[in-house]
């Protein structure tokens, strides 16, 4: 046995699995637990290992390159902190639906239970933020437990999963074989939907006057956006987005409302309002979207496909389930449709809630605003940058005024809402796009929680636009604490703590800018993307109060909407 | 709020009990009885569930059993023609004079005397929960000490759910 070429260690089978899976990055923080993987690293040439400063960034930076890329994203940590570290990245992926696989070491198998040096049960802590994880209990187990992983995390409705590899293990040796073909007998995604109730939908869709295409992160994931465009143009339907749909449908055409939900455009949410038929593809009716449920779309017939069966009827009550891959459906549909449905006058209704409400923001006190910051960044790139973003009110303002041509575009942390996933998320996606600028639009709170990445970005000459929207705030915990917590502005004032950004980024080797002037934005964003091979920052210091609208509050209906107080009359 | 005995088997995996047990408890679902044991196949075990919920909450949780990994089936047995029984050990005081009707109770839900002292009886009654139910509601009247249930173990009436056995499905064909 020990003469048969194929009889290696626990670290060789691992690279050799990765090999297999076609990885080209790995995003990854040596430590003890994983010394042996590192060891053999270190002679490995086909894929690139980043080092990042914490293992939350890794973990941001392999969904950011999985979310740029359509791939998996592959994050390496050692044991105990190095893994528990993993743990938000892990749940955001998890909310969001983003294939990772998740490497973490393990102290050896006897060690397991003992509170050993940098232990933890780090398959008990992720076990209901994982689509699965595995302990790998023998070396033999190793090279099938790592294609099952890879399957699992990009099939189906994807997730993380992760893979505890315990010392020992690494280390023992058997005869690698990896298998061809994977089969996991409790899991059998469904791709192709019902062809009886496709052709329901189809008649539906057909004879409906209002109807309206309600799309989320389902269509991006499963490359669906051209037949999505396909369908939505030949049958002239609206199409309006969730957070994460953004892209999916290009944000120019004039067939897009824009996003959706709490901080959606007025003129989407008065069609979910009003529409007849609602064909929901790809997305899962969050509370984000549907505020109260009891008063959510209550006027339309409800057409829902979705890969995974718990989505359906999960929230709201849907009067016609596809469960299967939006691609397979949409096709199908687009074929089963024999009459497009006549819209002209809807379209012109919803024109109409366009023109009564549009998104506006006050431009005429020589004041700096996020709104006028990112609308510049959406000229200068066309709406054809891979644009990255952070949690909070700079995140809804970009999915408001940047809009998307591209899916695989709009990189956000949306289910979790995980302040701190911007930086590292770009530096992924600027691994996985080298032919687009890649943007990351952070705010001065959630810049600070994963400031480290700067590093890496550097590092690596990452060619990423930082730009800081500083309003000196938590700006939507602010927003929040004005509208709903009687002006109690406890904790969210950053004003007076908040770093030198540009000192900061000049200590880390970055070529950086400030600015509150709006007639300094054109120059300062030309200055930015001209710059192809390392990373570039840009703080606009803007007004502290401003806050986002329209806004649905939490829990509350449609009509309970409020929008921008410019002129008090645009009150609904 | 609906009493439903779901069958589920699962891959006789590490963790695959807390995989089921973890989505209950963080879907916020309700456990009233589990049980958990091998079945005619090495790798596979059984666990029966009882849970209660609403319609929507229980097409939830079939749905996100289904989503787990590790479940190969799941069955939701309520209105489905099906065979449920518990075990039951109750250990029961014998106060003077009362040992004969103890028996009585014993003989009339066809139980088993299994532990015997000066002062108390243990009965092994097997059956549908209602009925244990009735045997512990009858026996109270003595005193009861300790009482175990087994939970409900449960299956489906008639034809049988196919499983293929883990090495009929892999085909590892070299590299």
């Amino acid at each position: 046995m020990k003469n048969n070429p194929n009889y290696m260690s626990g670290a060789e089978i691992f690279f050799e699995c990765l090999k297999r899976e076609n990885v080209e990055y790995i995003f990854g923080y040596p430590g003890g637990a994983v010394l042996k993987l590192y060891e053999h690293l270190y002679d490995v040439d086909f894929l690139k290992h980043i080092l990042v400063r914490h293992e939350q960034g890794a973990v941001h930076a392999a969904e950011g390159y999985a979310k740029a890329s359509g791939k998996v994203g592959v994050v390496l940590v050692t044991s105990g902190p190095g893994a528990t570290n993993t743990v938000t990245g892990i749940a955001d992926a998890y909310m969001d639906s983003v294939p990772i696989v998740v490497f973490t070491g393990q102290v050896s198998s006897h060690l397991i239970g003992n509170d050993a040096f940098q232990e933890a049960d780090i398959v008990g802590i992720t076990r209901p933020i994982t689509k699965h994880n595995f302990l790998v209990r023998d070396v033999k187990e190793l090279a099938s437990t790592i294609k099952k992983a890879f399957y699992i995390a990009s099939s189906g409705r994807p997730g993380p999963v992760v893979v505890d590899l315990p010392k020992d293990v690494i280390a023992s040796k058997c005869v690698f074989q990896y298998p061809e073909d994977v089969e996991v007998r409790g899991y059998k995604p469904t791709y192709k939907g019902n062809s009886n109730q496709i052709k329901k939908a189809a008649e539906v869709i057909s004879k409906a006057k209002r109807p309206l295409l309600y799309v989320g992160g389902g269509v991006i994931m499963s490359g669906s956006s051209e037949e999505l465009k396909i369908f939505a143009r030949e049958n002239k339907l609206p199409v309006t987005m969730t957070l994460q749909g953004l892209g999916a449908f290009p944000g120019t055409d004039p067939l897009s409302l824009g996003m959706l939900g709490m901080h959606g455009t007025y003129w989407a949410n008065r069609a979910v309002d009003n529409c007849d038929v609602l064909v929901s593809l790809g997305a899962r009716f969050d509370d984000r979207v549907t505020g109260k449920v009891e008063t959510f779309c209550t006027k339309a017939f409800k057409i829902h496909v979705d890969i995974d069966p718990t989505a359906i009827d999960k929230n709201v009550i849907v009067d016609l389930p596809i469960v299967g891959d939006v691609k397979h459906v949409l096709a199908e549909l687009a074929a089963e449709m024999n009459t497009p449905p006549d819209t002209t006058e809807w379209l012109a209704q919803i024109e109409e809630w366009k023109n009564e409400c549009p998104l506006v923001y006050e431009d005429n006190d020589g004041r700096l605003r996020s709104e006028f910051v990112i609308e510049k960044i959406f000229e200068k790139t066309n709406g054809d940058a891979v644009v990255v973003t952070d949690v909070g009110q700079h995140q809804m303002w970009t999915a408001q005024y940047y809009r998307y041509n591209h899916p695989r575009s709009n990189i956000t942390s949306g289910g979790l809402g995980t302040m701190g996933f911007g930086l590292p998320a770009s530096i992924g996606a600027a691994f996985a796009v080298k032919d687009r600028p890649v943007v990351c639009i952070s705010g001065d709170g959630g810049f600070q929680m994963n400031i480290q990445e700067l590093v890496t970005a550097v590092y690596n000459k990452l060619p990423i636009k930082i730009f800081i929207l500083n309003n000196s705030f938590l700006g939507m915990v602010r927003q929040w604490q004005e509208l709903f917590h009687q002006e109690k502005y406890s904790f969210t004032d950053l004003s007076v703590s908040n770093p030198d950004f540009v000192k900061v980024a000049e200590a880390f080797g970055i070529e950086s800018y400030s600015t509150s002037h709006p007639k300094e934005v054109d120059n300062l964003l030309d200055k930015a993307f001209a710059v192809n091979d390392r990373p570039f920052l840009v703080e606009f210091k803007v007004v502290k109060e401003d806050m986002v609208f329209p806004m649905i509050p939490s829990g509350a209906s449609i009509s309970d909407m409020m929008v921008k107080r410019l002129n008090p009359k645009r009150m609904i | 709020m609906k009493k439903h005995t779901i069958s589920i088997l699962v891959e006789n995996h590490f963790g695959a009990f807390d995989r089921v047990a973890t989505m209950f408890s963080g879907k916020g679902f309700n456990i009233r009885s589990i049980s958990i044991g091998e079945t005619e196949i090495e790798e596979i075990s059984r666990m029966t569930i009882v849970t209660e919920g609403d319609d929507k909450i229980v097409d939830q949780i079939v749905k996100q059993l289904n989503r787990l990994i590790d479940t190969i089936k799941v069955v939701d047995l309520t209105g489905t023609p099906h065979i449920e029984r518990e075990l039951a050990l109750i250990k029961v005081n014998v106060p003077k004079g009362s040992m004969e009707e103890i028996k009585n109770i014993n003989d009339i839900f066809r139980g088993n005397i299994v532990d015997i002292t000066g002062r108390s009886m243990t009965l092994e009654i097997t059956g549908p929960p209602d009925k244990i139910d009735a045997a512990i509601n009858l026996l109270s009247a003595f005193g009861i000490k300790e009482i175990a249930r087994s939970g409900i173990v449960a299956l489906k009436r008639g034809e049988q759910i196919k499983i293929k056995k883990e090495k009929d499905l892999t085909t590892e064909k070299g590299k």
